[in-house]
């Protein structure tokens, strides 16, 4: 019994964090402007998912291909960005299990 | 031979930056008769670049483009593909453009259609123009065999000079009185020159004034020479061209098979490691294109892993222009450039098949 309470003691258990729900604006330089993320969402990380999608649209540009808006798939998330003239702004929904 | 399961392969390839129009015309050239498959370039160099990749019969050019404009794309595409009809459409209705661009080989100037009529008339004669590129034949006057010129010629009793050029190859024949008394190509001189002129399938001509005072060196009376040559080209089986292939040595790309889907523009893939090897169809900078694919699909899967969300399965980006879709597999990855007016569903739908065709 005790070994079963150590186990699942609530200190032991590891943290489950939700993927992030909301949207998030950045200026051209990567700084984040305005948010709607969960407050216990760290800005390191946004401002880590902003550098990504802008170095998209750069490279984009560089390659002469000029993008408006980028759709990234993950299995469990999806990430829409839109090129706000050199910034840009950025949706994250969690994508759940299609249901039957 | 010219049945219409040939017919329903020929490809065309509309040149325009004006995008509504290629957008419009697009959809208009697919519904012919042919049912050719059309492409679209929207500058001259992405132009050249698709009939780098792959052979075309007939390009539809406007003239009036930034950076290329359409007589330099004519210029570079009458040289590097003698066997392509070229049909000019464009809104200048100046008669020295006429005048340079038939001078450059076209086989039609268009002033682009305003009315009903004149999109009618437009389609018509693109419908024709497929139907005689069954059957090779030389242009100027409604595509008529070089046999059957230098025919017509002699039997009016003309004195004058074919210059006839196919692709990098020029040849002259002279005729004098009705009577062929010279021809020349390279080093080659005489009846030889005469008999690998007429070997040409296809090329332009000019009639030129003849010159009395050339030294005679075919002696064969022009019935026997053309009898020979029909004779040799009977024998080469070269009587009818066969219309998908128009240029023999032109390169296939392997990628053409991922541009038959719905609304493919351009397809890039890179190989995997350790070569990295990049191949490319309808791009006009491929190398710039492949380190922006590179680098953005290994910067979302990275993301992917830090957010704990899953490995990448696709990326699709979209614009006014053009869409594109990038995958990453065992093979390498592969970067497919989509019409514009092609749904964010439909993207990701084509770009699903195109990752199985290109798996298999």
């Amino acid at each position: 019994m005790a070994v079963l309470k150590k186990i699942f003691s609530k200190s032991n258990r590891l943290r489950l964090t939700k993927l992030p729900s909301g949207a998030f604006a950045l200026d051209r330089d990567g700084h984040v402007i305005v948010s709607t993320l969960p407050q216990n969402f760290p800005e390191a990380q946004m401002r880590e998912i902003g550098q990504r999608v802008l170095e998209f649209f750069r490279r984009a540009q560089t390659a002469q291909v000029p993008m408006q808006e980028l759709n990234v798939y993950y299995p469990s998330l999806k990430l829409t960005a839109r090129n706000l003239r050199g910034g840009a702004i950025i949706f994250l929904v969690p994508q759940s299990l299609p249901k039957n | 031979m010219g049945s219409d399961n040939n017919i329903a392969r020929a490809k065309v390839l509309l040149v325009d930056d004006d995008q509504d129009f290629l957008e419009v015309y697009w959809e208009i050239l697919k519904a012919i008769h042919n049912e050719p498959e059309v492409h679209t370039a929207s500058t001259g160099a992405r132009a050249l670049a698709l009939l780098e990749s792959e052979p075309f019969n007939l390009l539809i050019v406007d003239l009036n483009m930034p950076k290329m404009d359409g007589l330099q794309v004519i210029a570079i595409a009458r040289r590097k593909y003698p066997r392509l009809r070229i049909v000019v459409w464009t809104a200048i209705a100046d008669e020295q453009f006429r005048a340079r661009a038939y001078g450059m080989g076209v086989d039609q100037y268009w002033q682009k259609p305003s009315s009903e009529d004149d999109r009618k008339h437009f389609l018509e004669s693109i419908e024709t123009l497929l139907q005689n590129e069954t059957q090779g034949g030389f242009r100027g006057v409604q595509s008529k065999s070089l046999v059957d010129l230098i025919q017509l010629e002699c039997l009016s009793q003309n004195s004058t000079m074919f210059r006839i050029s196919n692709g990098t190859l020029d040849g002259k024949i002279w005729i004098d009185t009705g009577e062929v008394v010279d021809a020349e190509t390279g080093e080659t001189k005489g009846e030889a020159a005469f008999r690998a002129i007429l070997g040409w399938k296809a090329g332009n001509f000019e009639l030129l004034p003849g010159d009395e005072s050339r030294e005679r060196t075919i002696f064969s009376s022009y019935h026997a020479l053309l009898l020979e040559v029909a004779q040799a080209l009977d024998e080469a089986g070269g009587g009818v061209t066969p219309l998908a292939p128009i240029d023999p040595d032109a390169p296939a790309s392997p990628l053409m098979s991922l541009t038959r889907f719905s609304g493919v523009q351009w397809v890039l893939t890179v190989g995997a490691a350790p070569k990295f090897d990049v191949q490319s169809w309808g791009l006009e900078s491929p190398d710039q294109v492949s380190d922006w694919t590179t680098a953005s699909l290994k910067s979302f899967a990275d993301l992917g892993d830090r957010l704990q969300a899953g490995p990448l399965q696709q990326m699709t980006a979209m614009s006014a222009t053009n869409h594109v879709a990038f995958a990453d597999s065992v093979k390498g990855e592969l970067c497919v450039g989509f019409r514009s007016t092609l749904k964010s569903d439909e993207v990701r739908e084509s770009m699903r098949n195109i990752i199985g065709k290109w798996l298999s």
